[in-house]
C-alpha cells in the first residue's frame, strides 16, 4: 500500500502490464501453436520489442524534458552510441563465421585492409565489458558535453541546438570509414548473442522479455528519481531555474545528473534494440531520430510517468501502420503531430487527462468547501509534478 | 584469329572516344566519309579548314608534297596544327592504310596508340603493320619548326601568340629558340612578350646555351612562379653540373615554393569566403527570426528550399515557353522565391508562430513539423530525386587570377550575398518598417504603448525573414542539388553561424558566416571535409561555453527566460 501511494496506482498498472507482456508475449510467440487465435507470429516480437526499446528511450528523454526542462534533441546520439557499444560485441561474436573468415577482423575491417583490431575494439568480445561500455560510453559523453554546456549556463534553445549539433557530429563522424565502425553500412550480419543465435524464435523472445523488464525497472527508477527531493528539485530548476539557484541550490549539478541517467538510460535502449532489428548504421544520429522521440513523449505527456511510454507505443504503432498504408503520407502525419501537440495539447494525452481531473476535483472541492465539509485527504492535492508547458 | 580479336579490342577501344571516330574506323572501306567524319569529330576544337589539311598528309606523297601540306598548314594560320606538325617533326605521324586517316602515333611493342592529330585524344591501338609514318627528311624538318614558329608566334591576333608563348612554354622545345628570339624581337605587345621571354628561358634550360643564360633562365622562371616552372627548375637543378646555374635554379626554386604556398592559402581563402557567403545566405534570414524575433524557426531550412524551387519551376516554364529568357531566370525567379518563401512565412506565423510567442521549445517543435510537412509536400509534388536547375551563362566557367582559379558561379554568389547583405542592413537601419523592427525587438510593450501594431510588425518580420531564405534558396540552387532535402543541410550550419556571430546582431552573422567559412576551408586540408566540419562544430560547442551569446553579443540587461 506504501508503494502504491508512492508512485500512485497508474504507475503500478504500468509496470505491471510490461511485466505481463514481457512473460505472456513470448510465450504467446513459442508456446502457442501457430494456428492459436492467440499466437503471436515470429515477426511481430522483434517489432514489439522496438516498441519497447523506443519507450525506454522515450522515457529516459522524459527525465530530462519533463522533469528537468532540458529539451535534448540530441538523445539519438546515446542511443546510437549504447547501440553501437552492443553492435561491436555482437560483430565480435561473429569470429570466423564472417564471409572473409576473418577470426578477429569484422568484415569491413577487411575490406578496408586494416591489419588488426583498432585499439577500442578490445574487449568488446566480453560481454561484461560491453554490458558496461553501454552504459558507461553514452553516460560519459553526456557527462563531459553536460558539464561543460550546464556549468557556463547555456540553456533552453541554445542548449537544444547544440545537442543537435552534438549529434550531427556524431552522424558525420560515424559516417567516415576511417572512425573503425564500419563506416555508411554500420554494423550489422550479426550471428548470435551470448551463444544463443540471434535468428531463433527463443533468443528474439527473450530479448523482448529483457527490453520489457528493463523498461519496467527505469519506469521505476524515474519514479522513485522524481519523487525523491532531488525529483523535486528538478522540477524547480525546470519551472524558476534562477529563483532556484538564488535560494542556494546548484541548477547545474541537478541538470548534469538528470542528462547523466537519461544518457545512460537511453544506451541501454539502443543496445537493446539493436540485436532485435540487427543492425546499426550512422543512420540513428540523425536529428531527425532524436526529434522524433520528443514528439512522442511529447503526444503521451512529458513530466508524467505513463506518457512517454504510452506515447512512443502509440506513435510509432501508428508509424508501422501508415508507412504500410501510405508510405508518403507518414511525414505529414508526423509533421501535423507536432504541429497539433504543441497547439492544442500541449499537456500530451496523459497530461490532459490528468488536468481535465484535476479541474473536476477542484471544483467538487470548491463545491464541498461551500458545503464546509472540505475533507483533509484531497486537499493534499496530486503530488505529481504535472507539466506546465507555459514556462 | 588473334588480329581479329584485335580489332575487335579496337573497336571497343575507340567506341569510348566518342562517335565521330568511332565511325571512322568501323568504315575503313569508306575513305572518304572517314576522312569527312574524322575533321567533323575534330571541328569540335578547330575549324574543319585546317583539320582536313592535316589529313592531307595520309597517303604516299613525295617529300614536295609533304612540304606543300607544310606550307598550307603554316597559311591557315591556326596553331591547332602545331601538334600534328610537331609529331611530324619528331616523325610521330601516322597515316593508317586502310583510310589514309592521319594519327598521331606511339610505338607500344607491336602495336601503335593512335591518338587525334588535332585534339590529342587518345583513339586506341592499331597493330604496327596497319599504319605507314609519313616520312620526313632534315629539309621537311627545319620547314617543320620555320612553319611552327611563324605559325604560332605571329598570329596577328595577341591572344593566339600569347596562347603560342603558352604553348611552347610547356613544351619547352630547345629547337624553337631561334624563333622564339626572333619572335621576341618583333614582338610590341608587352604582356606577349614577356610571355614569349619565359617561353625562351623554359627552351633556354633544356638547351646546350651556356651556364650564365641558364641561371639567367632560372630567374624569369622564379618570377613567373607557377607549379610548372617549378618542375622545371627542379629537373634542370638536378641535372646541371654548373655550380653557378644550379645555385640560381636553387634560389627560384625556393622562391616559387613560397610563391605556391602564398597562392595556396588565397585559394583556401577564397574557397572559404565562398562557404562562408553561402552560409551567410543561409544564416541571414534565420537572423531575422531568431536573431531579432527570437523565433527558432526550424522551418528554416525549407524556405530556403522552396526558394530553390521556385527557380526550378521559372526555369521549366522558360524552357517550355520562352526560351530567350534563360538567361534571366533568376532575376526573374528572386522576386518569385522570395514572394513565395514570404507567403508561406507569413502564414506560419499567422496561424502557428503568434500562438507560441514567449515558448521557444514549443515553437522549435511545431516548425520542425512544418518543415516535416514542407519536405513531404515538395517531395509529393517535384518526386524525391534531385531536380535539374541550369547555370545561366555569366554563372558557369571559372577563371585564373594568377595561381588561383575563379568560379564565376561562386564569385556571382559571394556578391550576391554582400548585396542581400547589405539591403537587409538597409531595411533595418533606413525604412519604417525597420525602426518598428528594432523597436518591437528591444521592448515589446513599450513599442506597442507608441502605437506601433507589434503583432502585425511580428508577421511582416517573420515574413521578411523567410522571403530572404527564400532568395538565398535561389542562389543555392546554382551549387547544390535541388532536392527535398536542401534545406536540411543548412539548417543545422545556419544556427551555428547565428549563434556563434551573437544572436540579434546583422554584423555578427556576417563575421560568423566567413569566419566558419574560412576556418572550415583551411581544416579541410588537414582533416579532410567530414572531420574537418565536425572539428568546426566541436569548436562552436566549446566558443559557445565561453561565450554564451556569441561572438558580438547584445549589450543590455537580458532577463533569464
Amino acid at each position: 500500500m506504501i508503494l502504491a501511494r508512492f508512485l500512485g496506482p497508474r504507475v503500478w498498472i504500468l509496470v505491471a502490464v510490461i511485466l505481463a507482456a514481457a512473460i505472456l508475449v513470448p510465450l504467446a510467440n513459442l508456446w502457442l501453436p501457430a494456428d492459436h487465435p492467440l499466437h503471436v507470429p515470429s515477426y511481430l516480437v522483434p517489432l514489439f520489442g522496438k516498441y519497447v526499446c523506443y519507450a525506454l528511450l522515450a522515457l529516459a528523454l522524459d527525465l530530462v524534458w519533463g522533469y528537468c526542462g532540458i529539451l535534448s534533441l540530441g538523445h539519438g546520439a546515446f542511443f546510437a552510441l549504447g547501440g553501437y557499444a552492443m553492435g561491436m560485441y555482437l560483430m565480435r561474436q561473429i569470429g570466423s563465421r564472417g564471409v572473409y573468415g576473418n577470426p578477429e577482423l569484422p568484415d569491413f575491417m577487411v575490406f578496408l585492409n586494416w591489419q588488426e583490431l583498432p585499439w577500442y575494439w578490445t574487449g568488446f568480445d566480453q560481454f561484461w565489458f560491453a554490458a558496461l561500455m553501454v552504459m558507461l560510453v553514452p553516460g560519459l559523453l553526456a557527462f563531459v558535453f553536460g558539464y561543460f554546456a550546464f556549468r557556463s549556463r547555456v540553456t533552453g534553445v541554445y542548449l537544444s541546438i547544440i545537442t543537435q549539433a552534438m549529434t550531427y557530429a556524431l552522424l558525420l563522424a560515424f559516417f567516415r570509414n576511417d572512425m573503425g565502425f564500419g563506416g555508411n553500412n554500420g554494423l550489422t550480419d550479426f550471428k548470435d548473442i551470448l551463444g544463443f543465435s540471434i535468428q531463433a524464435d527463443a533468443t528474439r523472445a527473450s530479448l523482448f522479455a529483457a527490453s520489457c523488464i528493463a523498461l519496467a525497472l527505469s519506469v521505476l527508477l524515474v519514479g522513485w528519481i522524481t519523487r525523491s527531493k532531488l525529483g523535486k528539485l528538478m522540477v524547480a530548476v525546470r519551472d524558476a531555474e534562477s529563483r532556484t539557484r538564488f535560494i542556494g541550490w546548484r541548477p547545474e549539478h541537478v541538470k548534469l545528473f538528470a542528462f547523466t541517467v537519461s544518457a545512460v538510460m537511453a544506451g541501454i535502449a539502443g543496445a537493446l534494440y539493436v540485436p532485435q532489428v540487427g543492425i546499426i548504421n550512422p543512420g540513428e544520429f540523425a536529428p531527425v531520430n532524436s526529434i522524433e522521440v520528443v514528439v512522442w513523449a511529447a503526444v503521451g505527456g512529458r513530466g508524467t510517468l505513463v506518457g512517454p511510454v504510452i506515447g512512443a507505443l502509440l506513435v510509432n504503432y501508428g508509424k508501422t501502420v501508415f508507412t504500410g498504408v501510405w508510405p508518403e503520407g507518414w511525414l505529414f502525419i508526423l509533421g501535423g503531430l507536432f504541429v497539433f501537440v504543441t497547439l492544442i495539447l500541449p499537456r500530451g494525452i496523459v497530461g490532459t487527462i490528468d488536468h481535465g481531473w484535476d479541474a473536476i476535483r477542484a471544483t467538487r472541492r470548491a463545491r464541498n468547501a461551500e458545503k464546509g465539509e472540505a475533507s483533509d485527504s484531497e486537499a493534499a492535492g496530486d503530488p505529481r509534478a504535472v507539466a506546465n508547458p507555459a514556462e | 584469329m588473334t588480329r581479329s580479336i584485335r580489332w575487335l579490342l579496337v573497336g571497343l577501344a575507340v567506341l569510348l572516344f566518342g562517335a565521330a571516330s568511332a565511325s571512322a574506323q568501323e568504315s575503313p572501306a569508306e575513305p572518304g566519309t572517314a576522312a569527312a567524319a574524322q575533321a567533323a569529330g575534330s571541328a569540335a576544337t578547330s575549324a574543319a579548314g585546317p583539320a582536313a589539311i592535316v589529313q592531307k598528309f595520309g597517303g604516299k606523297q613525295s617529300y614536295d608534297e609533304t612540304e606543300a601540306v607544310i606550307i598550307e598548314l603554316a597559311a591557315s594560320g591556326d596553331e591547332a596544327v602545331a601538334r600534328a606538325l610537331r609529331a611530324l617533326r619528331d616523325g610521330d605521324l601516322y597515316w593508317r592504310k586502310g583510310d589514309e586517316a592521319v594519327f598521331i602515333g606511339k610505338r607500344q611493342g607491336d602495336d601503335i596508340a593512335i591518338f587525334d592529330p588535332m585534339t590529342g585524344e587518345p583513339a586506341g591501338a592499331v597493330p604496327r603493320g596497319e599504319m605507314e609514318k609519313v616520312r620526313i627528311k632534315n629539309s621537311i624538318r627545319n620547314a617543320v619548326t620555320t612553319a611552327l614558329g611563324s605559325l604560332t608566334l605571329r598570329a596577328d591576333n595577341p591572344a593566339q601568340r600569347m596562347r603560342a608563348a603558352d604553348t611552347l612554354f610547356s613544351e619547352a622545345d630547345p629547337e624553337m629558340i631561334a624563333s622564339l628570339g626572333e619572335a621576341i624581337a618583333a614582338e610590341e605587345d608587352t604582356a606577349v612578350r614577356a610571355r614569349m621571354q619565359e617561353a625562351l628561358a623554359s627552351a633556354t634550360l633544356v638547351s646546350d646555351l651556356p651556364a650564365s643564360e641558364k641561371a639567367e633562365a632560372a630567374k624569369i622562371l622564379a618570377a613567373r612562379g607557377d607549379r610548372e616552372s617549378l618542375s622545371m627548375l627542379t629537373r634542370f637543378a638536378g641535372s646541371t653540373d654548373d655550380p653557378v646555374a644550379k645555385k640560381a635554379a636553387e634560389t627560384a626554386i625556393v622562391a616559387i615554393q613560397s610563391n605556391i604556398a602564398f597562392w595556396n592559402q588565397m585559394q583556401n581563402v577564397w574557397y572559404g569566403l565562398s562557404l562562408g557567403s553561402v552560409l551567410l545566405l543561409a544564416a541571414i534570414g534565420l537572423a531575422i527570426t531568431f536573431g531579432v524575433m527570437g523565433v527558432i524557426n526550424m522551418a528554416h531550412g525549407e524556405m530556403v528550399m522552396i526558394g530553390a524551387y521556385t527557380t526550378y519551376v521559372v526555369q521549366e516554364f522558360i524552357r517550355t515557353s520562352a526560351p530567350g529568357l534563360f538567361e534571366f531566370s533568376l532575376l526573374i525567379a528572386l522576386p518569385l522565391a522570395f514572394l513565395a518563401s514570404g507567403t508561406v512565412g507569413l502564414v506560419m506565423e499567422r496561424f502557428l508562430i503568434r500562438f507560441l510567442y514567449g515558448r521557444p521549445l514549443e515553437t522549435l517543435l511545431a516548425t520542425f513539423g512544418v518543415s516535416l510537412i514542407l519536405q513531404q509536400a515538395v517531395r509529393t509534388i517535384f518526386g524525391p530525386s534531385n531536380r535539374e536547375v541550369g547555370n545561366p551563362d555569366f554563372m558557369s566557367g571559372a577563371f585564373d587570377l594568377r595561381l588561383m582559379s575563379v568560379n564565376w558561379n561562386r564569385l556571382w554568389i559571394i556578391v550576391f550575398a554582400m548585396v542581400v547583405f547589405l539591403a537587409l542592413l538597409a531595411v533595418l537601419n533606413k525604412t519604417p518598417l525597420g525602426l518598428q523592427m528594432r523597436a518591437v525587438t528591444q521592448n515589446r510593450k513599450m513599442a506597442a504603448a507608441m502605437g506601433i501594431r507589434t503583432p502585425w510588425v511580428d508577421a511582416m518580420t517573420f515574413a521578411l525573414g523567410s522571403g530572404i531564405a527564400g532568395i538565398a534558396g535561389v542562389a543555392l540552387s546554382q551549387i547544390d542539388n535541388v532536392s527535398p532535402n536542401l534545406g536540411q543541410g543548412y539548417i543545422i550550419d545556419s544556427f551555428m553561424v547565428v549563434v556563434f556571430g551573437g544572436v540579434g546582431n546583422l554584423w555578427g552573422t556576417l563575421v560568423g558566416a566567413m569566419s566558419l567559412g574560412i576556418v572550415n576551408k583551411f581544416l579541410e586540408p588537414y582533416a579532410g571535409a567530414v572531420l574537418g566540419k565536425i572539428v568546426v562544430l566541436v569548436l562552436i560547442i566549446l566558443f559557445i561555453q565561453k561565450r554564451p551569446r556569441g561572438l558580438f553579443a547584445q549589450k543590455g540587461r537580458f532577463v533569464d527566460a
